[in-house]
Order: structure tokens, then C-alpha cells, then sequence
């Protein structure tokens, strides 16, 4: 899988780009319009992470070029909250919109919702030992079992398969499932009783994912 | 008290003073002109005697005033020699009047022709002096009426034509609004006072407005600015926690700067927002139905809730419709209804009504009656809720005040109440 980094905030790419090359993506990076117009030109991406301000030209002038090409994911990332913004990318044929500062758990989601929902034509489940994720129906099967997840704590156990092994902090969850009106301390109780819900499930119908704690951290969702 | 009636008292306070220090010099340099011509008529009468009685030996006989206004009294050479002429006031009896009246009186003493020492007494009628005191004073009155209400009736044509471009200038700062997108236009006028004033006042807005709109965009830029360095903090930190996985002592203060990070994120977006809500970069007005608004909030939080255990209960008294941008409207319910949950307390409850111009959320919390006067300002946050922004309520008063509506604070049978009151939604 082949992804470009347009932004023109170079500590910004390189962790985005770090983070995703530790996701075992090919990585590319453009930092300003006309260097990111002649990559999007000369080369097929699956998906690109688009920076609105960038130095040279807006990243909407660049959308209608990558809208040309053949395949085109494009995930907006601004520094821009406005909503205006946010529908004008989206009616520009953008696939999602994530506003600056994002948690790279949330990219990543992202990033393979985006991916799946264009490659994967028609399939889109995803298969972990004996659980089997359908997302279009948001439902949860233990080896042909529906687990049964209310649509909160489906919300929450999608985004531990979308960041499989990985540390998931209690924040980037919160936000995940609340967007960004995550700003006080029962959502993080809540989520705390989802994942009890979720784990009893899991438990209950001898799943072979488990979803650990990490401290008082986060959670990691292991695949075994 | 109004610039007219101010003019006027103090315009008959000295009016007052000078008509009184007047009539007492009037009267007295009166009353001076009057003895003056009196004492002369006397003089003038007292030769005339002398003369006829050289003549007239009759006149000696004339010891009454009677019907004439002299009278004669021999007396000792001695005294005569030593007695002065003398004008003095004395009181008669007045037939005519039936009572005592002042009359002035001139003595002298004369020697006829046979050496005989005789006292002369003239009198002469006085003006009556209580009578000229009080028509003094009666004339002095319908003056002074007269001059206030011609000085009231001329002052305030001249306030009404000469203040006018005062009134207009008044009018048009009451209009003015520091942040509102209006001009100030200052009036026309051909007096200098004024249109110095007016110059005054229209550099004083400007260096205002430009020092508003400059600090408005400051806090934009601000914010702006600071999203990305957050941004690539953020995810700085977030690539060094797999790193850390074993060590909790790392983890946990990595988890910490984060949690830090987050809260400076927020602050950062609301304070975007509110910049965004006053310079009215919301202009998208739709029919916005209050009811269905307030139903689907409520769904939305339903999880939250009913984690919480929090009862909500929503009574729809009236229909609440009208023209409103749909983002601002979903954020005043929003914010509203997050923070009647997050001051809650456990098994709380909530109230919502809705009326045909208003609605009112009611909920249960930890505390007493707050400050009503500061709930609403930014920053404001009770001890307890550290992670708060402490912008929920300024971002739904702005928009309240945005939309020309009015949100007020109480605290009532132990229950928080936020009324939100709409003059008018078209």
C-alpha cells in the first residue's frame, strides 16, 4: 500500500510518516503544491493525506487534479475547524476529513476505513483468528457467534481491531467514540464500561483477540 | 436631571440673587430720592410760613395741625437757641384712612418780630412704606415669573436647534457597538465644539475598533497557529509510547503530557469557535425546529446518560421554530445539555422544557446557587472539574447574544436553571 504525505509542516510528515512506515505502508512525502502536483501527477497512490495551506496553492486546487486519476483516496488534514471547509472537501471528492491535532491511532483508522471501504469492492469484514468484524453491518461474530455489541461498544472494539497490538491511549478512544466533545472525565468512565462489557464478552464466548489495559494508560487489543 | 432643566436652575438661582440684591439698592436709593424731595417740599414750606407770618400776625394763632399741615409753639429763648432743625418721621392719625399713618415732620425754631422764640412743626405725607415694600415686591415677582418662563421658553428653542447635532451624536453612540459590524456616522454641524467632539469621537472608535478587530484576530491567529506545533507534539509522544510499554513510570508521564496536550487542543478549538461565533462567520440561516433539535440531543447523549444515571425528562409546552444557523443551534443545545451532565451528580435528573419562545434546562447538581454574574464569562469553572474548559456557557452565551436572544441563571428548588429566551426568531 502506497500513501503520500502532502504537508508542508516537516515534523508533522516526518512522524505521520514514521508512524505509517511502522504500519508497513510505502511512504511518500510532498511539502509544498507543486512538488505534491507533480507526485500526484507521475504516480498512482491508494491513498493521500492531503494539507489544505500549503506553500505554493491550496490543497482543494490539488483534489481536482487527483480527482482524474484512477484511484483516489484522499483524507483532508487541516488545521481549519471550519465546517465550511470540511463540506467543501468532502463535495470535492474528498473521503474524509480529519482536523488538526489528530491522534495517529485515529489516522489509522482512518486510514484503513478509507482503504476498504475502495479496495476491499463489496467485502467489508475483517477476520482475526476466530472473530470476524463485519462493518457495514456494525456487527461482531465470535467463530459464526454474533457477540452481541450495543452500537457504542462496537464504536469502541472496531477502533482496538483498526489499531490491532497497538497501544490505544484512553483518549484517542474517547474521541474515537464521542468526537471531540470528549472533554470530561465521564466519558472516560464510560468508556472504562464499555471495555469491561466488551472483555466479558469476549471472555464469555472464548474469542481469541483479548483486550488488555496498559496501566492507567490505555488499552492494546491482542491478537493471539 | 436634562441639560434644560439644569440651565434652568441655575439661571433662577442667579436670577433670584441679582433681582433681590437689586430691589434692596432700588428701594433704598428710592426711599433716598423720596426724604430728598420730601425734606425739600418741607423746606420750601417752612420759608413760606416764616414769610407770611411777618406779614400775618394770624398765623401765630396756629397751635393745631388740623386742617392745615403747620403748627406753631412759642418756647423759651433758651430753647430755641439750643434746638436744631430737624427732619424726623412720626405718626399721625389720618381721618381719611382712620389710623395712625408716618407722616415727616421738619422742626425749627424762628424769632418773630417782637423777639418771640417760636417752635415750627410742617408735616408732610409720606409714601406708606409697607404698602411700596409689598407692590416692590409683587412687581419683582411677575418679573422674575416673566424672565424664567421667556428664558425657559427661549432656551429651550436654542437647546433644540443648537443641541441638535449633541442629540444625533448621542443617538448615534447609543447605536454603536464595539465588535458589530457598524459604522459610526457623526452628525453635520457648522459648530466648532461640536465637530471637534465629533472628531474626538470618531478617532476614539476607530483606535477601539481597530484595537477590538486586532485582538479578535490575535486569539484567531493564536489558535491557529498553535494547532500545529500541537499537533506535532502530539503525535511525537504518541510514537514513543510503544517504546515505553514495560516501563509504566514512562508511560504514565507520557500519558500525562498527552492528557495536557488534549486539554490545550480544546481550549485552543473553543476559543476558534468563540472568536468564529462573534465575527459571525456562521451566516447559513435555516428553519430550525427547537422540539426535534433538543429530542436528538438527547438520543445522542442517551449512553452517556444512562452511564450516569441521569433522568431526563422533556416536556414540550409550546413549539419553538424559527430561522437559525443549524451548526450554532446543534452547539447551544449541545452545550447545554453536556453541561447539565457533567455538573450532575450520580442518579441526577434532568429538565428540559420547551416553550413557544423559550426553553429551559433544569438539572440537579453538587453545588448551591451560583454566581449568576460570572457563570457565563470564560474561563469561569467550579474546583471540582479540572478538565473543563470553562467555555461551555460563554460559547452559548455568544450565541445567544448573537441571535438577539437573552439566557439567564437561577437556582431553584435545588435545581440549576438555564432559560434561554428568544425576542424574536422569524
Amino acid at each position: 500500500m502506497k500513501i503520500l504525505i502532502v504537508e508542508d509542516e516537516l515534523e508533522l510528515q516526518k512522524s505521520v510518516q514514521q508512524f505509517l512506515q511502522e504500519e508497513q505502508y510505502v511512504v511518500e512525502v510532498a511539502s509544498d503544491f507543486f512538488s505534491a502536483s507533480e507526485k500526484i501527477d507521475l504516480y498512482e497512490y491508494d491513498c493521500i493525506l492531503l494539507d489544505i495551506s500549503l506553500p505554493g496553492g491550496s490543497g482543494l486546487d490539488l483534489l481536482a487534479e487527483i480527482q482524474q486519476k484512477e484511484t483516489h483516496n484522499v483524507i483532508i488534514i487541516s488545521a481549519k475547524d471550519s465546517i465550511d471547509d470540511k463540506i467543501d472537501g468532502l463535495n470535492l471528492g474528498a473521503d474524509d476529513y480529519l482536523t488538526k491535532p489528530f491522534h495517529l491511532a485515529e489516522l489509522n483508522a482512518r486510514i484503513k476505513a478509507v482503504l476498504r471501504r475502495k479496495q476491499l469492492a463489496g467485502s467489508q469484514e475483517v477476520v482475526l483468528n476466530n472473530v470476524k468484524v463485519d462493518f457495514d453491518a456494525r456487527t461482531v461474530y465470535v467463530a459464526a457467534e454474533d457477540l452481541h455489541l450495543n452500537r457504542k461498544e462496537f464504536d469502541v472494539f472496531s477502533f482496538f481491531v483498526l489499531n490491532k497490538n497497538k497501544l490505544v491511549t484512553k483518549t484517542s478512544l474517547a474521541e474515537h467514540v464521542w468526537g471531540d466533545d470528549s472533554d470530561n472525565a465521564d466519558n472516560l468512565d464510560f468508556i472504562y464500561s464499555q471495555i469491561k462489557n466488551i472483555r466479558k464478552k469476549l471472555k464469555d464466548s472464548q474469542a481469541q483477540v483479548e483486550i488488555q489495559a496498559v496501566y492507567g494508560v490505555g488499552y492494546k487489543m491482542i491478537v493471539k | 436631571m436634562r441639560l434644560l432643566n439644569l440651565t434652568m436652575l441655575y439661571l433662577s438661582g442667579a436670577l433670584l440673587l441679582i433681582l433681590s440684591v437689586w430691589a434692596i439698592v432700588f428701594y433704598i436709593d428710592m426711599m433716598d430720592e423720596v426724604y430728598d424731595s420730601l425734606d425739600d417740599g418741607l423746606e420750601n414750606h417752612k420759608m413760606l410760613i416764616i414769610h407770611k407770618a411777618q406779614e400775618d400776625q394770624m398765623i401765630y394763632q396756629k397751635s393745631d395741625f388740623a386742617e392745615s399741615n403747620y403748627r406753631l409753639t412759642p418756647v423759651e429763648p433758651s430753647v430755641a437757641m439750643s434746638g436744631l432743625e430737624t427732619y424726623s418721621d412720626t405718626s399721625m392719625y389720618m381721618v381719611n384712612e382712620e389710623d395712625f399713618e408716618i407722616v415727616r415732620m421738619l422742626t425749627t425754631y424762628f424769632q418773630d418780630n417782637d423777639g418771640q422764640y417760636y417752635k415750627l412743626q410742617v408735616i408732610s405725607s409720606m409714601v406708606e412704606e409697607d404698602d411700596l415694600i409689598s407692590s416692590l415686591l409683587y412687581s419683582l415677582i411677575s418679573l422674575f415669573v416673566v424672565v424664567l418662563v421667556s428664558i425657559f421658553i427661549i432656551n429651550k428653542l436654542i437647546l433644540s436647534r443648537v443641541w441638535r447635532p449633541f442629540y444625533q451624536l448621542k443617538n448615534e453612540l447609543s447605536r454603536f457597538k464595539l465588535g458589530k459590524n457598524n459604522s459610526f456616522n457623526a452628525p453635520n454641524t457648522s459648530v466648532v465644539e461640536f465637530k471637534e467632539l465629533n472628531i474626538a469621537i470618531d478617532k476614539l472608535l476607530k483606535d477601539n475598533t481597530e484595537v477590538y478587530d486586532k485582538q479578535k484576530s490575535f486569539i484567531e491567529n493564536a489558535s491557529h497557529e498553535l494547532q500545529t506545533p500541537l499537533a506535532i507534539s502530539r503525535s511525537k509522544v504518541e510514537m514513543l509510547l510503544p517504546h515505553f510499554e514495560e516501563n509504566e513510570k514512562v508511560l504514565n508521564q507520557l500519558s500525562d503530557v498527552l492528557d495536557q496536550l488534549d486539554r490545550m487542543k480544546r481550549l485552543n478549538k473553543t476559543l476558534l469557535l468563540l472568536t468564529k461565533i462573534e465575527n459571525r462567520q456562521f451566516r447559513d440561516y435555516e428553519p430550525i425546529d427547537f422540539n426535534s433539535l433538543w429530542k436528538d440531543q438527547i438520543e445522542a447523549f442517551k449512553d452517556l446518560l444512562l452511564h450516569k444515571g441521569i433522568e431526563v425528562h422533556l416536556d414540550e409546552i409550546g413549539q419553538l421554530q424559527g430561522q437559525f444557523n443549524p451548526d450554532l443551534a446543534a452547539m447551544l443545545v449541545s452545550n447545554l445539555l453536556r453541561n447539565a451532565m457533567v455538573h450532575n451528580i450520580k442518579d441526577g435528573r434532568i429538565q428540559v422544557t420547551i416553550y413557544d419562545n423559550r426553553f429551559a434546562i433544569a438539572n440537579t447538581g453538587k453545588t448551591g446557587a451560583l454566581d449568576s454574574k460570572h457563570i457565563f464569562d470564560r474561563f469561569y469553572k467550579d474546583v471540582e472539574n479540572q478538565q473543563s474548559t470553562g467555555l461551555g456557557l460563554a460559547i452559548v452565551k455568544s450565541i445567544v447574544d448573537l441571535e438577539k436572544g437573552r439566557v439567564a441563571y437561577h437556582f431553584q428548588e435545588d435545581m440549576h436553571i438555564f432559560e434561554v429566551i428568544f425576542s424574536r426568531l422569524d
